[in-house]
């Protein structure tokens, strides 16, 4: 803890972005330390989703700085990029799991591609959904809730620092709701991080709001 | 232990949250994951297999009907037409190359992974061609049979086919990337690769063709190969740069 | 500054108001010089000696040729300069300069039916120049196809770039590739630009109309490309402002 608690993971500079000739944020000013919760809020439309692409660099349209540690994540800094991928993880609004294929094997290639770490096996992370029993079971015998749950089984299963999660509690009954968050708050706690979108209602004190909305730009002039 | 709450003893494990620095596995792992995990999705989707082949199989047929059922006409468009069916069954299976994957998520985390596109692209080509490309160049002899192709035309027609559908497989996956993300990508996937094929299928289809006219096919060969090598190296890269921009817009 | 010039060549309103002035001088010499061209070659430059008065057509078809290819190389390097430097201005330039290249071909392929009718009596015949300009037309039918398939601006623009340079990479081989098809097959036939060396007479005026077209090519590029920038600009200040002044 200490020192390691207050180490600013990422760190947003002057982020400005448009689409269609829209701005839809400018002059964003954030630092996400370990330990934080953030949740992004704004009305539909107000680029919650185009903030959590550039987070994930999956969109490189926008003015403004990205640091990663220190380093700088925009421009071409290959290593830093890198460095950043391997401790990320998204989980968005699809599923990412192939119907064709069992939870174990989406899982497997999920660990493939990613840091092939592990932090536990995957039949634990599958138990720890609630899907014990069905770590075989082709997916698309599986309900939508339960494809949410395998994907959502990739949180245990990652030893990723950073977390994006992009309306992480649809489709999941009100016990996993507060599994999850109690999830969220214990990988804060233990020096990851958490920025996330939600239209329900978060039970946890130390969330960080960042309204979108207000870093709304006027029409280009 | 009730098997919804979370784990108690997994806090002893969150100190490897700070310690390591990960480092990706190699860019072979990676590539083996997903042909693995394709390879299994299209031997789980088996039936799908034999849909290029019956298209290869049902249009030759056409050609006796619609032109001739002559020995000698059937000797001679033989290389062309099957060279030609063939390009249009791979260009037929091509829109699914990446399609489920965007659909369902899957391309998203794929992009977001350590791992660099080129070669995740290059596995999904991989497994496309030896569930396409393949089985049709093991069925162009029983259908250069049909077509009454001379016995000097075999050999030439698996090799050249060999070397080309891979060709095609390749090239393909640009036009696939591009339109990934629109509804109706199918037809604009085939407009836009048709011409880019023209050269595989000149050279392909003239292989075979000198064959049977008793001319050696070295130098028509070793052009397919260089084409393959050359689509091996770039074709991924403009797939990887499509697949990007298609899943942001 | 150097940056400070390539910054301020991408913001299509400095492009808009700059070229304000080129028009009307790229529409003169355009015109004077294809009016010279063409009544140089169409009336003045003597006749061939093997086809008589009917290659006069190659005054058009040759600059439409080269015009069609060098339209195409345009069309991707602005793309490539949109898609590196995320310059707007370039992604309208490719934009626009797709149509003009694709009528172009199309100009080139109908004086190549139109000359081939007389010399060989068909309409339609495939040796290689027609064929790779054939290949050249589906090419560009295959970038503005793409263009028009998104609905998100930004998102056309860079698939069509990437489309646009891999079509780039391809030309030489295809028409390599259909050069190489067609001495299998031919036999011994003119080729359209003939083997003997041609004639000054004749060249000039070839040289005045291709410098023609060039210019008529720029002229009309400049055009659209400003049309586009007000399409593209329209809820911009500076556009509302010119549309209100010249309503009033």
């Amino acid at each position: 803890m200490g020192l390691a608690m207050t180490e600013s993971l990422i760190e947003l500079k002057s982020l400005r972005c448009e689409r269609d000739e829209r701005v839809l944020f400018e002059r964003l000013d954030l630092t996400v330390q370990a330990g934080d919760l953030i949740q992004v809020e704004g009305p539909n439309g107000c680029g919650k989703t185009t903030l959590l692409r550039l987070l994930t660099t999956t969109s490189a349209d926008f003015d403004g700085d990205i640091f990663w540690r220190g380093k700088l994540l925009n421009g071409g800094n290959g290593a830093t990029r890198l460095d950043y991928l391997n401790q990320l993880l998204y989980v968005g609004h699809l599923a990412g799991v192939k119907k064709a294929l069992t939870a174990r094997e989406n899982l497997n290639w999920f660990c493939g591609i990613n840091q092939g770490h592990q932090r536990c096996s995957i039949e634990s992370a599958l138990e720890e959904v609630g899907l014990f029993g069905f770590e075989d079971v082709p997916c698309h015998h599986l309900s939508a809730g339960q494809l949410r749950r395998v994907a959502l089984a990739r949180l245990f299963l990652t030893p990723a620092r950073v977390w994006i999660l992009d309306e992480p509690f649809t489709a999941i009954d009100k016990q996993g709701v507060a599994n999850l968050e109690s999830l969220m708050l214990e990988h804060a706690s233990g020096g990851g991080c958490v920025i996330f979108t939600t239209h329900q209602d978060v039970k946890i004190d130390r969330i960080r709001k960042i309204d979108l909305h207000r870093y709304k730009g006027l029409a280009a002039a | 232990m009730n098997v919804y709450e979370p784990s108690q003893n997994r806090n002893n494990q969150d100190s490897t949250i700070q310690a390591q620095s990960l480092n990706t596995p190699g860019v072979w792992s990676g590539f083996w994951a997903t042909f693995k995990r394709d390879g299994l999705i299209a031997v789980r989707h088996r039936g799908e297999m034999a849909n290029p082949i019956m298209f290869f199989l049902m249009v030759i047929t056409m050609v006796p009907l619609g032109i001739s059922p002559e020995k000698a006409v059937l000797a001679m468009l033989a290389p062309g037409m099957i060279w030609v069916v063939a390009l249009l069954a791979t260009l037929l299976s091509l829109d699914g190359l990446f399609r489920s994957d965007f659909e369902d998520g899957s391309l998203e985390q794929l992009l977001m992974s350590p791992q660099p596109l080129y070669f995740q692209v290059l596995a999904k080509v991989s497994v496309h061609w030896l569930v396409t490309g393949l089985p049709l160049t093991i069925m162009a002899p029983l259908l250069g049979v049909m077509l009454s192709l001379p016995s000097a035309g075999f050999a030439p027609l698996l090799a050249s086919l060999l070397l080309g559908t891979a060709c095609l497989s390749l090239i393909g996956s640009i036009g696939a990337a591009l339109t990934v993300a629109l509804r109706k990508g199918g037809l604009l996937l085939s407009l836009i690769i048709m011409p880019l094929y023209t050269p595989v299928l000149i050279f392909g289809a003239s292989a075979v063709n000198s064959a049977v006219e008793g001319f050696p096919i070295g130098g028509q060969l070793a052009v397919l190969g260089a084409f393959l090598a050359v689509s091996i190296i770039l074709a991924p890269l403009a797939a990887a740069g499509a697949l990007r921009i298609s899943v942001n817009g | 500054m150097g940056w400070q010039w390539f910054h301020r060549l991408g913001s299509p309103r400095w492009f808009y108001e700059k070229t304000n002035a080129w028009i009307p001088w790229l529409a003169l010499l355009s015109v004077a010089l294809l009016l010279i061209g063409a009544i140089w070659g169409l009336g003045f430059a003597p006749a061939d000696s093997k086809q008589g008065n009917s290659y006069r057509i190659i005054y058009i078809h040759v600059p439409a040729s080269f015009l069609a290819l060098a339209g195409y190389y345009i069309m991707a390097i602005s793309g490539a300069v949109g898609l590196i430097w995320k310059m707007k201005l370039a992604d309208m330039v490719m934009k626009s300069a797709a149509p003009i290249g694709a009528v172009l071909t199309f100009i080139a392929l109908v004086t190549g039916a139109i000359w081939g009718k007389p010399t060989w009596g068909t309409w339609w015949i495939w040796d290689a120049r027609i064929t790779s300009m054939l290949l050249l037309f589906f090419l560009y039918l295959g970038v503005i196809a793409l263009q028009e398939a998104f609905q998100h601006q930004a998102t056309a623009n860079k698939a069509s770039a990437i489309l646009a340079l891999v079509g780039t990479v391809n030309i030489p081989i295809i028409y390599k590739s259909v050069d190489w098809w067609y001495t299998l097959h031919q036999p011994a036939t003119l080729k359209f630009t003939g083997e003997s060396p041609i004639d000054s007479s004749m060249l000039y005026p070839l040289l005045t109309m291709i410098i023609g077209f060039y210019v008529f090519f720029a002229l009309v590029l400049l055009m659209r490309t400003r049309t586009e920038i007000l399409q593209c600009e329209r809820k911009t200040r500076w556009v509302k402002a010119l549309a209100g002044g010249q309503a009033s």
